[in-house]
């Protein structure tokens, strides 16, 4: 208990922390973010404009204040609207965050039902076929960045055999079928580097695991092969795959914005991108915010289950 | 040593290409030629021509020297200011090192392509932006790879010998202690470029890093895919050389690891 109290306030204050270098970010770059706002071409805004801009971000008020307001706004859940439409940022993100939730859940379960299953198998039967093969397959397939896989996805099966669609999305409700038909390839190209990441890891766990004292006693007594790998092997060497896995989060997080461009999924990419290109501050912001809380949230899972798994880590 | 050899050639024969650039009589890299838009190989042109009849084969080796410039660059800036963090950090102990390392550790906090995107947005596109991001998000690796590895060998003998013979204390840094900690420095050095080549190619790809009409590969993907039926060819190239390159450098980063640390090397037969 007390390890999960002490857990959630460092993924508190890790959330707190990253809200508060975004807001310094924005505030410390050089030059006003509103006349950099609307400068457009090289052509100087008209001053009356810049200082109505100035008025509505708040730009005029001490540093202190914004901080705090900024700091009010997240405790309400109000991330502000967008300078480009007026929009606000929480509503687009409401919208949009279930779609990428999707794919990060769809891509991940994938990776794990089998990078898992292979590492342990292959580690089982080191040095043999299977395990050659998924190895070279692995190192290959780590070496191919995730927009690459995507786009040759679509090249190779929507353009050239024409047996998937090249993108696009559809409601769940509207069309079951449809739906998961085109979440398919946009969630295996996600899941590709997590799957050898988590191949090599519980490949390499398995392998420490296999040589040890209570193994060789949970063989020795007889027990059913099945059990001594899941109980007695898989059980200890699942640990270090939970670390990787928090771990790889980031990256996976960062390919779901270029697997959702790849493949129009109308993930938070769509707005994220136009908001980067727009410098529509309070979207990136907001969008930014939301995924980092994500992956420290998911962090803190995996952190829990190792805990959960391992009960040296508890006391540590 | 041996398994050293061929992801070295490799890798060296990569970045030759990518430094002969100018001086192999490659066509202009951004010369626009309509006429020949989406030309077929031809003698004049090997790989044929883009969308814009600028010539593939130029395009790729130029934007080869691109992202490897812009990986080289900011791997390597991390690493002198992560090694050196990671090395204060552990030699002087005091709170102030504690505190530089720990604030490293917040770049952790970002996925690394949302932290560019956040900086992008800041600064605006271009390979410096690139190249200042990519090192600040390497810099927690170098730190904490350099910080562990000081604190396992600056309890050695050699080290209190060093003291002893009354060395001073740079150069027991320098010259003792950082010689005895660069295997592991170098491998975390290999692996930062292949990552800054996958992130940098990657955010090129979403319009967000080089500027066109400049040539990078993930810039060609991304042209690349508006003639998709025209011509798929055109995604095949660039997707290939970057491919290659990041297949070649993990492979030198294996190698390296294993001649670095012989127990890992054992380990993975």
């Amino acid at each position: 208990m007390n390890f999960v109290l002490r857990r959630v306030a460092l993924a508190l204050a890790l959330v707190w922390i990253v809200a508060t270098i975004v807001f310094i970010a924005i505030h410390l770059v050089p030059g006003d973010p509103a006349e950099l706002l609307l400068s457009t071409g090289g052509t100087a805004p008209d001053p009356a404009t810049v200082a109505q801009l100035r008025d509505r971000l708040g730009l005029d008020l001490p540093l202190s204040t914004q901080y705090l307001a900024f700091l009010q706004g997240l405790l309400r859940g109000d991330l502000g609207t967008s300078l480009v439409d007026d929009y606000p940022v929480l509503d687009e993100i409401a919208l949009r965050l279930p779609r990428t939730l999707e794919l990060i859940a769809a891509g991940t379960t994938l990776a794990i039902l089998i990078g898992v299953p292979a590492g342990t198998w292959a580690a089982l039967n080191r040095g043999g076929p299977f395990d050659r093969a998924a190895s070279a397959t692995a190192a290959f397939v780590l070496a191919i960045p995730v927009f690459v896989v995507g786009t040759l996805l679509i090249l190779l099966l929507a353009q050239t055999l024409r047996v998937m669609p090249a993108g696009g999305y559809v409601p769940f409700a509207r069309n079951p079928g449809q739906h998961l038909l085109l979440l398919t390839l946009p969630a295996l190209a996600i899941a590709k580097g997590l799957t050898a990441v988590l191949f090599r890891m519980t490949r390499s766990s398995v392998l420490d695991v296999v040589g040890q004292d209570h193994v060789r006693t949970a063989r020795a007594k007889g027990l059913h092969p099945s059990r001594v790998v899941l109980r007695h092997i898989l059980r200890n060497a699942l640990s270090p795959v939970l670390t990787v896995l928090g771990l790889h989060m980031g990256a996976l997080l960062g390919g779901t914005v270029l697997v959702e461009y790849v493949f129009n999924w109308p993930g938070l990419s769509t707005p994220l991108l136009r908001a980067v290109e727009a410098r529509d501050y309070p979207m990136v912001t907001g969008i930014i915010l939301v995924v980092s809380t994500l992956f420290l949230t998911i962090n803190l899972i995996t952190d829990l289950l190792r805990a959960a798994l391992d009960p040296r880590i508890r006391t540590a | 040593m041996k398994r050293l050899a061929l992801p070295a050639t490799l890798v060296g024969v990569i970045v030759l290409i990518a430094l002969l650039a100018p001086f192999l009589g490659l066509p202009d890299p951004v010369r626009q030629d309509v006429a020949q838009r989406l030309a077929l190989p031809s003698p004049g042109s090997p790989l044929g021509r883009d969308e814009f009849g600028r010539d593939v084969l130029a395009r790729l080796i130029w934007g080869g020297r691109t992202s490897l410039s812009v990986a080289f660059a900011a791997a390597l800036i991390a690493c002198a200011i992560g090694t050196t963090l990671g090395l204060m950090a552990a030699w002087f102990r005091g709170l102030g090192g504690m505190l530089a390392l720990g604030s490293t550790d917040i770049i952790l906090c970002f996925p690394p392509v949302l932290l560019a995107l956040l900086v992008v947005t800041l600064a605006g596109p271009g390979s410096v932006t690139l190249v200042m991001v990519l090192s600040v998000l390497f810099l927690p690796g170098f730190a904490r790879v350099t910080y562990a590895e000081v604190q396992l060998v600056q309890e050695l003998e050699y080290v209190e010998a060093a003291r002893a013979i009354g060395a001073t204390t740079p150069r027991i840094l320098l010259r003792t202690i950082l010689p005895n900690v660069a295997g592991p420095i170098l491998v975390q050095l290999s692996l930062a470029v292949a990552a800054a080549i996958v992130l940098e190619s990657g955010l090129s790809f979403l319009g967000m890093g080089v500027v066109p009409p400049a040539p990078s590969w993930g810039l060609m993907i991304r042209g690349a895919r508006t003639t998709l039926e025209q011509a798929p060819q055109l995604l095949l190239w660039p997707c290939a050389a970057l491919t290659l390159t990041i297949f070649a450098i993990n492979l030198l980063c294996d190698a390296l690891r294993d001649t670095v640390d012989p127990r890992t090397a054992q380990k993975s037969r």
